[in-house]
C-alpha cells in the first residue's frame, strides 16, 4: 500500500521539481545543509542517543535528496528501512545496554583525533576532485534545462536525466529491472537476510553454563555446538 | 539547475565526515552509525550517476546496498550486545585481546 501511495504522490513531486528548475536548487541547498550538519553532529555528539537522533535527521534529508534525484521509490524505501527499522534498532540497543551517558573523547592512540581529522578531510578532498570534479560545470545539469544549456554551450549534455526511464513511473521501472535483470541477486539477498537474522539470534544469545541447559549433556565449549543445532533447525 | 557534480561533492563530504567519525570516535555504537553515514553517501553517488546515464540500474544497486546495510546493522548490533556482556563497555580501545 505504501508503494502505491509513493508511486501516486512522489513522481508528481519529481515532475514539479523538473518543471520548476530553481526548485531543485533550493531543495538541494536546504537538504544538503541539513544532511551535512546532521552528519557532523553525529560525529560530535557525546551522548549516543543524541547521535542516533542526528543520524535519523541525516537519513531523512538524504531521502529528500533521492526524491530530488528522480528516485522516489528509493526515497520511500530509505524512510521505511533506515528511519523505521535501523535507527530504532540502534536506539533499542543503546537503551538496552544503558550506555547513554557521555563517553570520553580522545585518549587511545596518541594524536588519534588530529590525524583522523586530517585523513578524513584529505579523503573528502580527493573524492571531490576525482569523482565530482569533471561534472561541476553547467553542461552537467540534468534534464531539459541541461540539454538547453548544452546546446547553448555547443557541447553534448553530460547528464541524460531519467525522464525517459521513469516514463511509466519510477516504481514500475525499478520493479521491472529488479525482477528481470537482477532477479538472481534479489534471491541471494533473501538468503542473506535469513542468514543475518539467524546469525544475530545466535550471536546475541546469552551463553549459559552447560549444566543449566535442559538437556544438559553438552560438554563445555558448547557455543559452537548449539549454534550448529540452531542453524539446522531453522534451515 | 543543479549540476550533477554538486550532488557528488555533497556525497564526498558526507563520506569524509563518516570516515572521520570512524577514526576519531571510540564508542563502537557511534562507529557503526558513522559506517551507515558512509554507506548512505555512496548511495547518493549511485543515484546521481543513474540519473546522469538515464538508466535505473544505479537505483537498483542502491536498493541492494540498503538491504545489505540492514543485514550488517543487525549482526553488528548483536556483536555489540555480546561485547558489552563481556567487557561492560562499548569502548573500542578496551577490546585489545583475543581471549574473552
Amino acid at each position: 500500500m505504501t508503494t502505491a501511495v509513493a508511486s501516486a504522490a512522489l513522481p508528481a513531486v519529481a515532475q514539479q521539481e523538473q518543471a520548476a528548475g530553481s526548485g531543485e536548487l533550493v531543495g538541494f541547498f536546504a537538504l544538503g545543509a541539513i544532511a551535512l550538519g546532521a552528519a557532523i553532529a553525529v560525529v560530535m555528539m557525546r551522548n549516543p542517543v543524541h547521535a542516533a537522533l542526528m543520524l535519523v535527521t541525516n537519513l531523512l534529508a538524504v531521502a529528500g535528496i533521492y526524491a530530488l534525484l528522480e528516485a522516489p521509490f528509493l526515497a520511500v524505501a530509505q524512510v521505511i528501512v533506515y528511519a523505521g527499522a535501523i535507527v530504532v534498532l540502534f536506539l533499542f540497543v543503546i537503551m538496552l545496554l544503558g550506555v547513554s551517558r557521555e563517553e570520553r573523547l580522545g585518549g587511545g592512540i596518541p594524536l588519534q583525533t588530529p590525524v583522523g581529522l586530517a585523513v578524513g578531510a584529505a579523503l573528502a578532498v580527493v573524492l571531490v576532485a576525482g569523482v565530482a570534479g569533471p561534472f561541476l560545470g553547467p553542461e552537467a545539469v540534468c534534464g531539459p534545462e541541461g540539454e538547453a544549456a548544452a546546446v547553448g554551450a555547443g557541447e553534448d549534455p553530460q547528464c541524460a536525466g531519467l525522464a525517459e526511464a521513469n516514463e511509466a513511473g519510477n516504481v514500475r521501472g525499478v520493479g521491472e529491472i529488479l525482477f528481470t535483470d537482477y532477479v538472481w541477486p534479489f534471491e541471494v539477498t533473501s538468503a542473506l537476510l535469513v542468514v543475518a537474522a539467524v546469525g544475530a539470534v545466535v550471536i546475541g544469545r546469552r551463553h549459559e553454563p552447560a549444566s543449566d541447559l535442559v538437556d544438559g549433556a553438552e560438554p563445555s565449549g558448547a557455543g559452537s555446538g548449539t549454534g550448529a543445532d540452531e542453524d539446522g533447525e531453522v534451515g | 539547475m543543479v549540476p550533477a557534480g554538486w550532488y557528488l561533492a555533497l556525497a564526498a563530504a558526507l563520506f569524509g565526515v563518516g570516515a572521520i567519525g570512524v577514526l576519531v570516535r571510540r564508542s563502537v555504537i557511534v562507529m557503526l552509525m558513522c559506517v551507515e553515514l558512509m554507506l548512505n553517501s555512496v548511495n547518493i553517488t549511485l543515484v546521481t550517476f543513474a540519473r546522469m546515464h538515464g538508466s535505473l540500474d544505479g537505483q537498483v544497486l542502491a536498493f541492494f546496498v540498503i538491504v545489505v546495510a540492514a543485514a550488517e546493522v543487525t549482526v553488528g548490533l548483536a556483536l555489540i550486545v555480546n561485547l558489552f556482556r563481556l567487557k561492560a563497555s562499548t569502548d573500542a580501545d578496551r577490546v585489545d585481546e583475543l581471549r574473552a
